[in-house]
C-alpha cells in the first residue's frame, strides 16, 4: 500500500489473489464508491485513506449478540445496502436488467465454456423471478423498471445475510488504532 | 413429509443392544436351533426324495420350514410398510408423533405375537448380520444426502462438539455409578446421540441451518467416537486389573482414536475416487452404474472394518466424495435409481431394526432394577445438558456466529440418546431409555420447538438466491484477500481450484466446468417447462394434445368450438408469458400484440436454452415426433439437435421425478 496514507485503485491491482476473483472490478469499485463511503449519492473517489478503508470494512462486521433487534435490523439493512450498491453501478437507485446481466456475466466469467447467451438468459430468468416476488402478478401493460432497494430487501427477506456477510477478524484492535 | 427418512441413525445405535443380547447366549441357542432345523430340513428333503414306495403321491403338501426365514422377514417388512401407510393416511397422527414411535409399536406388536405363540423368531438379528447388512444402508443414505456445504462450513464446531461431547458424556455417565469400568463402557455408548426424531422434526419445523447441521454432523461423527471408545474400554477391561492401566495405554488409546477416525475417512475417500473414475467409462452400460456406486461404498465399509477402522466414517466419506463426480457421470435414470434404491434400502433396514427392538422388548431377558434405570435416565439428561452448555460456551468464543441460548436449550433437551448395553440390567435400562426418548421426547419435540421459537430458516430455491450467494462468496473471498486474512473461504476456494484443475479432468467423463448458477437455472427452467407442457401451452399449429386435456374431454371428438376455446386458452396463456418477458425487457422488445411474435419469443428463449444445454447435458427436446419413450433428463444421450424449429416439447410422455 502507498506510504502517503492514501490508496488508489492501482494499489488494489497488486493483490495477487484478487486477480483470480471474477468480480474483482466490482469489489475494487465498492471500496471507492462514494455511497459506501458516505460521501455522496454517486460517483467514485479517487483515493481513500485508512479511515475510509475501515468504513468499508465495517460493513463486514459480524453481528453482535449483545445487539437488540432494532440494531440487528439496521445492521442487516446496511449490509444489504452495500450489496445493492455493488449491483447498481450507475447509482440510479435501481438495478436494471443491463446491470443484472452485467453481474451475471462477471460471475460466470471464470467459466470459459459458458456463452454469453446463457448468462443473459440466466439474468433474464432471475429478473423475472425478482419481478414476480416484488410486484406479484403484473398487468400486461406494466413494465418493471428495475429492482429498487425495497424490492431488494424483499428478495432477501428469507435469506440469512448475517451469517454470510461477515469476515472473521480475530484481532479487533486495528479499529481502535484509527482514533 | 417431514418425518420421513431423515437418516435413522438411532436405530442402528440402538442395535448395539442386539450385540449384547445375542452375545449373551441367546444367539448360541438360536443359531443351534437354526442349524439343527436346517439339518433337519435337509434330512426331510432327502427323505422325501427317496420316499418309501408305499406312500401315495401327495397332491397337496405344506413345507413351512423351508421358507420360514425369508417369509417372516418379508412379512415384517410389509407389516411395517402398511403401518406407515396407515400412519400417513390417518391425518392427525403425523402431527402428533414421529414415525419412529409407530415403528417401535409395530415392532412391539410383532414381538408380542412371536412371544405369545412361542415361536422361534428367525435369527435375523445376529450381530454380524446387523453390522454387515443392516447398518451400512442407513449410513450410506445419510452420507449421500448430506448437504455438504453447510457441513464443511461448520465442521470445526461439529468436530469439537461431537468429539468432546461424546467423551464428556461417556465419562460423566459412566462415573456416576459404582463399578467404574463397566459403567464407563455403558457410558461410552449411552452418550452416542440418536437424532432421528429430532432431525425429522427439525426439518419439518425448518429450524435454522446452523442448528440442523450441528445435529446432523454430530450424529455422523459420533459413531466413530463411540466405537473407538468402546473398543478401548473393552481392551482395558480385558486387562483384568485396574492397576495395570498405565498412562501409556491411555495415550495409545488416544492415538488409536485418531487413527480409527482418519483411517476410516481415508478409506472412504479412496474408494470414492475409484468409483468416480470407473463411472467415467460406463456410458454404454448405464445399467451397472448404480451397482458400482453401491458396491464400492459397501466395499469401503468392509475394508475399513477389516482393519478395525471406523466403517461408518468410511462409508460416509465415500458417499460424500463420490456424489459430486458420480452425479455428473451417470445418466439421469441411473441417478434416480440410485437415489430411490438407497432410500428403499435404508427404509427396510430401519424397519427390521425396529421390529427387532420390539421383539426383544417382549422377551425373557429382563432384569428390572429401578434405581439403575432411573439413575441412568436422569444422568443422561443432566450430563447432556451440562456438556452442551459447557462446550457451546467455549466454542462460541471462536465462532463468528454464535448460537443463542435458545439453541443451546433445544440441543440439550430435545436430543434423545441412544445406548448400548452390556448385561441384562443394562439391557432393560437401555430399552427404557430408548422408549423414553422415542416416545416422550419424540412427541414433545414439535411443541417444544414451537414454544421455544427456535429461529427458522426459509429455504427456497431461486436463481436470485443462488446468484447472491455466489456473489457473496466471491465478495468475501475478495475482502479477505484485501485484508490478507485466511479463512475457510480461502480453503474452499483453493480446494475448488485444485478440484477443477486436476480432479475433475480425471474423474469426470465430459468435463465441462459446471457452474452452480447455470445448473440451478437449468433445473428451474426445466421445471417451468414441465409445468407449461402439462397445462398444454406449448403447441404450434398441430394439436398434439397432452393427456390431461384428452382426459378432460373424455375422449370425445373435438368439436370446432372446443378447438376454438382451446386455442383461446393457449393464446391467452402465451400472452401472459410474453407479457412477463416484456415487462422488464423494454430494451429489447417493443410491445407487440401479435400472437405469432409472442410464440416466437417463447421459442427463441427456448432455443437459447436448448443451445446452452446442448453440450453434454442435452435434453432430448428435439427428438423426432413419434418416439414413444422420451425421457427428458437422460443425460449423456447427446443427440444432435435439429436446428431451431418447432417446439416439440409437447411430445413429452415420460414422467419426471423432481
Amino acid at each position: 500500500m502507498a506510504l502517503c496514507g492514501k490508496v488508489s485503485k492501482e494499489n488494489f491491482n497488486n493483490i495477487p489473489d484478487l486477480e483470480l476473483n471474477p468480480i474483482r472490478s466490482k469489489i475494487v469499485r465498492a471500496f471507492f464508491d462514494n455511497r459506501n463511503l458516505r460521501k455522496g449519492p454517486s460517483g467514485l473517489a479517487d483515493e481513500i485513506n485508512f479511515e475510509d478503508f475501515l468504513t468499508i470494512m465495517s460493513y463486514f462486521r459480524p453481528i453482535d449478540t449483545t445487539m437488540d433487534e432494532e440494531q440487528v435490523q439496521l445492521c442487516r439493512k446496511e449490509k444489504l445496502r452495500f450489496l445493492f450498491h455493488m449491483y447498481d453501478s450507475d447509482s440510479d437507485g435501481r438495478i436494471t436488467l443491463e446491470e443484472y446481466r452485467n453481474v451475471v456475466e462477471e460471475l460466470l466469467s471464470g467459466n470459459p465454456h459458458i456463452e454469453k447467451e446463457s448468462a443473459r438468459s440466466i439474468a433474464d430468468g432471475a429478473m423475472m423471478e425478482a419481478a414476480s416476488v416484488c410486484v406479484g402478478r403484473m398487468e400486461p401493460d406494466q413494465v418493471y423498471e428495475g429492482i429498487t432497494f425495497d424490492d431488494f430487501l424483499k428478495i432477501w427477506q428469507g435469506i440469512d445475510i448475517e451469517t454470510k456477510m461477515h469476515v472473521r477478524f480475530l484481532n479487533m484492535e486495528t479499529i481502535a488504532l484509527c482514533h | 413429509m417431514g418425518f420421513q427418512m431423515l437418516v435413522p441413525f438411532g436405530p442402528w445405535n440402538w442395535l448395539f443392544l442386539l450385540v449384547a443380547l445375542r452375545c449373551g447366549g441367546a444367539s448360541s441357542d438360536l443359531s443351534e436351533s437354526t442349524n439343527s432345523s436346517a439339518q433337519h430340513e435337509l434330512n426331510v428333503r432327502f427323505a422325501a426324495a427317496g420316499s418309501e414306495p408305499a406312500e401315495t403321491v401327495s397332491v397337496f403338501a405344506l413345507d413351512y420350514d423351508y421358507v420360514q426365514i425369508p417369509y417372516e422377514v418379508t412379512l415384517w417388512i410389509l407389516l411395517a410398510s402398511l403401518a406407515k401407510i396407515g400412519f400417513h393416511v390417518y391425518h392427525p397422527l403425523p402431527g402428533l408423533m414421529p414415525e419412529s414411535c409407530l415403528l417401535v409399536l409395530v415392532g412391539a406388536l410383532v414381538g408380542a405375537i412371536i412371544f405369545g405363540t412361542d415361536h422361534k423368531s428367525p435369527p435375523v438379528m445376529d450381530s454380524s448380520i446387523y453390522f454387515l447388512y443392516l447398518l451400512p444402508p442407513i449410513v450410506l443414505e445419510g452420507g449421500y444426502f448430506m448437504p455438504t456445504r453447510p457441513f464443511f462450513e461448520n465442521i470445526g464446531s461439529i468436530l469439537w462438539w461431537a468429539g468432546l461431547g461424546a467423551l464428556i458424556n461417556a465419562f460423566g455417565i459412566g462415573l456416576s455409578d459404582v463399578n467404574l469400568l463397566q459403567n464407563l463402557l455403558f457410558g461410552s455408548l449411552i452418550s452416542a446421540v440418536d437424532p432421528v426424531a429430532v432431525l425429522a422434526v427439525f426439518e419439518e419445523a425448518r429450524v435454522n441451518e446452523q442448528l440442523y447441521m450441528m445435529i446432523f454432523g454430530e450424529a455422523l461423527l459420533n459413531d466413530g467416537i463411540s466405537v473407538v471408545l468402546y473398543n478401548i474400554l473393552i481392551a482395558f477391561t480385558k486387562m483384568h486389573k485396574f492397576e495395570d492401566i498405565e498412562p501409556v495405554d491411555i495415550l495409545a488409546g488416544c492415538a488409536r482414536f485418531v487413527i480409527v477416525g482418519c483411517g476410516g475417512v481415508f478409506f472412504g475417500v479412496i474408494f470414492g475416487f475409484i468409483s468416480a473414475f470407473i463411472t467415467r467409462f460406463t456410458q454404454n452400460i448405464s445399467a451397472i452404474e448404480p451397482l458400482i456406486v453401491f458396491m464400492f461404498s459397501y466395499l469401503s465399509y468392509l475394508a475399513a472394518e477389516t482393519l478395525y477402522l471406523s466403517g461408518i466414517l468410511a462409508i460416509t466419506a465415500c458417499a460424500v466424495t463420490m456424489k459430486k463426480y458420480v452425479e455428473e457421470n451417470v445418466s439421469q435414470t441411473s441417478y434416480t435409481t440410485i437415489k430411490y434404491f438407497m432410500k428403499m434400502l435404508s427404509s427396510v433396514s430401519e424397519t427390521l431394526i425396529f421390529i427387532f427392538m420390539g421383539v426383544s422388548t417382549i422377551g425373557k431377558n429382563h432384569e428390572w432394577n429401578w434405581a439403575f434405570v432411573c439413575f441412568t435416565l436422569a444422568f443422561c439428561q443432566i450430563w447432556r445438558a451440562i456438556s452442551v452448555f459447557a462446550l457451546f460456551y467455549i466454542s462460541n468464543q471462536f465462532r463468528t456466529f454464535p448460537f443463542s441460548i435458545k439453541d443451546h436449550f433445544s440441543l440439550a433437551f430435545l436430543l434423545p440418546l441412544s445406548l448400548f448395553p452390556r448385561k441384562k440390567m443394562f439391557v432393560t435400562a437401555t430399552l427404557v431409555v430408548i422408549y423414553f426418548t422415542v416416545f416422550i421426547q419424540g412427541i414433545t419435540i414439535g411443541p417444544l420447538v414451537r414454544y421455544l421459537d427456535v429461529r427458522k430458516t426459509n429455504k427456497k430455491e431461486s436463481i436470485n438466491e443462488e446468484l447472491h450467494t455466489r456473489l457473496m462468496d466471491h465478495l468475501k473471498a475478495g475482502i479477505e484477500d484485501v485484508c490478507g486474512q485466511w479463512s475457510h473461504y480461502q480453503v474452499r476456494d483453493k480446494f475448488k481450484k485444485f478440484d477443477h484443475k486436476y480432479l475433475r479432468k480425471i474423474l469426470i467423463r465430459e468435463n465441462l466446468p459446471k457452474s452452480s448458477i447455470v445448473s440451478l437455472y437449468k433445473k428451474l427452467e426445466m421445471k417451468q417447462a414441465i409445468e407449461m407442457a402439462e397445462t398444454g401451452i406449448l403447441s404450434s399449429t398441430a394439436f398434439s394434445i397432452p393427456h390431461q386435456a384428452q382426459r378432460i374431454q373424455e375422449n370425445k371428438r373435438l368439436s370446432p368450438e372446443d378447438v376454438e376455446s382451446m386455442r383461446d386458452i393457449l393464446t391467452h396463456n402465451m400472452y401472459q408469458v410474453r407479457q412477463r418477458t416484456l415487462s422488464y425487457n423494454k430494451y429489447n422488445l417493443k410491445p407487440q400484440t401479435s400472437e405469432k411474435q409472442a410464440k416466437e419469443i417463447l421459442i427463441r428463449r427456448q432455443n437459447t436454452f436448448r443451445e446452452s444445454t446442448r453440450k453434454g447435458h442435452s435434453l432430448p427436446w428435439g427428438r423426432t415426433a413419434g418416439t414413444k419413450n422420451i425421457r427428458y433428463l437422460s443425460f449423456p444421450y447427446s443427440h444432435p439437435q435439429p436446428a431451431g424449429g418447432d417446439v416439440r416439447a409437447a411430445e413429452f410422455t415420460g414422467n419426471l421425478h423432481p
